[in-house]
């Protein structure tokens, strides 16, 4: 044995590893990026103890490789999460998100009487701020701020 | 322009705003005359507001066009649940232009995402009013002759008042002074000083209005609004904080001029009214000339 530290999610041979999730936002990091729908192999842990970030999650996806443009959709919910990319069982690139300038159907807007509450109309802010996170809303031009920061 | 609608006033350059203004003043000079024959206007008020559908009913009347619409949703199919979007996409069909209030914050930008023909926001809940604000602007050069280095002081509700924040944001762009007078509880939101901040612009603050009122070019007063308050005993200590008299203006500068958005109830006493310094009567029938350049823009005839 090389390692003596056994993995808690096995490895993958090919695929994007997404580490350093907040463990209480895995499940809307698998809803914005679509994990629920596609076929392909995924395993997640999550609760699992972590040096820097209290209790984190990891998602390991066999066989799928993410645009910058769709992966930094879950910098709103998991701002320091960091992309392994694996090929042959080795990291062969080391991303991290970045909050995007524009974000579209993510969010919904926190004013009650904004229209995009009412009727069926994506959402869509200018971000204003990426830390903390400041949404400005494309139809209300009222701002969702972090705290009140709800993903649809 | 750009976009074709008129949705919120920062979706006109200064240039565009200008222009609007000019031809504002050509309408003034000659306010009747054919050029929208043969045009259909809709006026879809999905909340009441007699001072302003009057306003853009007269200003298309004059010019030849008709207007079809409805002035309270009790009476229109929104009754029945029909969303904005059908009714939106219905509409659009018979007219050449919609002119649309709505009581849903940015239900005037949806509407002109779906609408095949331009819309104009004559305001949508608590977010904009764009006509408000260049029929403002109009008075405002009309009355002082140019639009740069003004000072001009805000009265009454600063924290709620849409149309005050509307033409602050708008007259920054001319290198304006603000004197901001209001009661604490409705003080200037930290969020536009913040924008004033940045554009390094000057303002001062004051619950005072006599101590800034002698150096003001423009003087614009505001209705506090009662629906407002969740706590009646705060609106009666502040509704009446502050009422402008006519001896208050004894020592005003010659050109100052008194705008308000009208309705008033009673923070102009009507003691104000013969002083040759009030102008918010003008102001509503610069309203009427400020929306014939505002369709005539939009539909591309002038």
């Amino acid at each position: 044995m090389t390692d003596p530290k056994q993995l808690l999610v096995s490895a993958i041979e090919s695929g994007t590893v997404i580490d350093h999730i907040p463990a209480v936002t895995l499940f809307k990091v698998i809803k914005i990026l679509g994990l629920d729908k596609i076929k392909n192999q995924i395993t997640f842990g999550t609760n699992l103890e972590s040096k820097t970030d209290g209790r984190k999650a990891i998602i390991k996806i066999a066989g799928k490789f993410f645009q910058d443009d769709d992966i930094n959709r879950i910098a709103l919910v998991a701002p320091q999460a960091k992309l392994n990319i694996i090929k042959d069982y080795k990291v062969v690139e080391k991303r991290v998100v970045e909050v995007p300038d524009e974000v579209s159907a993510i969010a919904k807007c926190m004013n009650p009487k904004c229209i995009t509450n009412f009727e069926k109309v994506t959402t869509r802010f200018k971000v204003v701020s990426k830390k903390p996170v400041a949404l400005k809303c494309h139809y209300c031009e009222k701002i969702t701020d972090q705290e009140r920061l709800e993903i649809i | 322009m750009e976009t074709r609608s008129l949705v919120s006033i920062d979706d006109l350059t200064t240039a565009e705003i200008l222009k609007i203004l000019k031809l504002a003043a050509a309408f003034e000079k000659n306010p009747v005359q054919d050029i929208l024959r043969g045009k259909v206007v809709a006026t879809l008020f999905f909340e009441p507001s007699t001072r302003t559908r009057l306003s853009f009913e007269s200003a298309v009347n004059k010019l030849g066009g008709k207007i079809i619409g409805f002035t309270d949703s009790s009476t229109s199919s929104v009754t029945k649940g029909e969303t904005l979007n059908d009714t939106i996409r219905t509409v659009n069909n018979y007219v050449d232009l919609i002119v649309m209030r709505h009581p849903i914050e940015g239900s005037a930008r949806y509407a002109s995402e779906i609408s095949t023909v331009p819309v104009v926001n004559a305001g949508d809940g608590a977010n904009q009013h764009p006509t408000q604000t260049l029929l403002d602007l109009y008075s405002i050069m009309k009355t002082q002759g140019k639009l740069e280095n003004l000072n001009i002081c805000m009265v009454g509700d600063l924290k709620y008042g849409r149309t005050v924040h509307s033409l602050m944001m708008a007259m920054s762009r001319w290198n304006t002074s603000f004197n901001f007078v209001a009661p604490d509880e409705l003080k200037m939101p930290d969020e536009y000083k913040f924008y004033l901040d940045n554009l390094g612009l000057k303002y001062r603050e004051t619950t005072d209005l006599n101590s800034v009122i002698d150096k003001a070019d423009i003087v614009y007063m505001t209705r506090v609004q009662k629906e407002r308050f969740s706590d009646p005993m705060e609106y009666e200590k502040v509704k009446n904080a502050y009422v402008l008299h006519d001896y208050m203006l004894a020592d005003t500068k010659p050109g100052m001029r008194i705008l308000h958005p009208l309705p008033r109830v009673n923070e102009i006493n009507p003691d104000v009214d013969s002083n040759e310094k009030a102008y918010y009567f003008e102001q509503a029938l610069n309203g009427v000339f400020t929306r014939q350049a505002i369709i005539c823009t939009l539909l591309g005839i002038k």
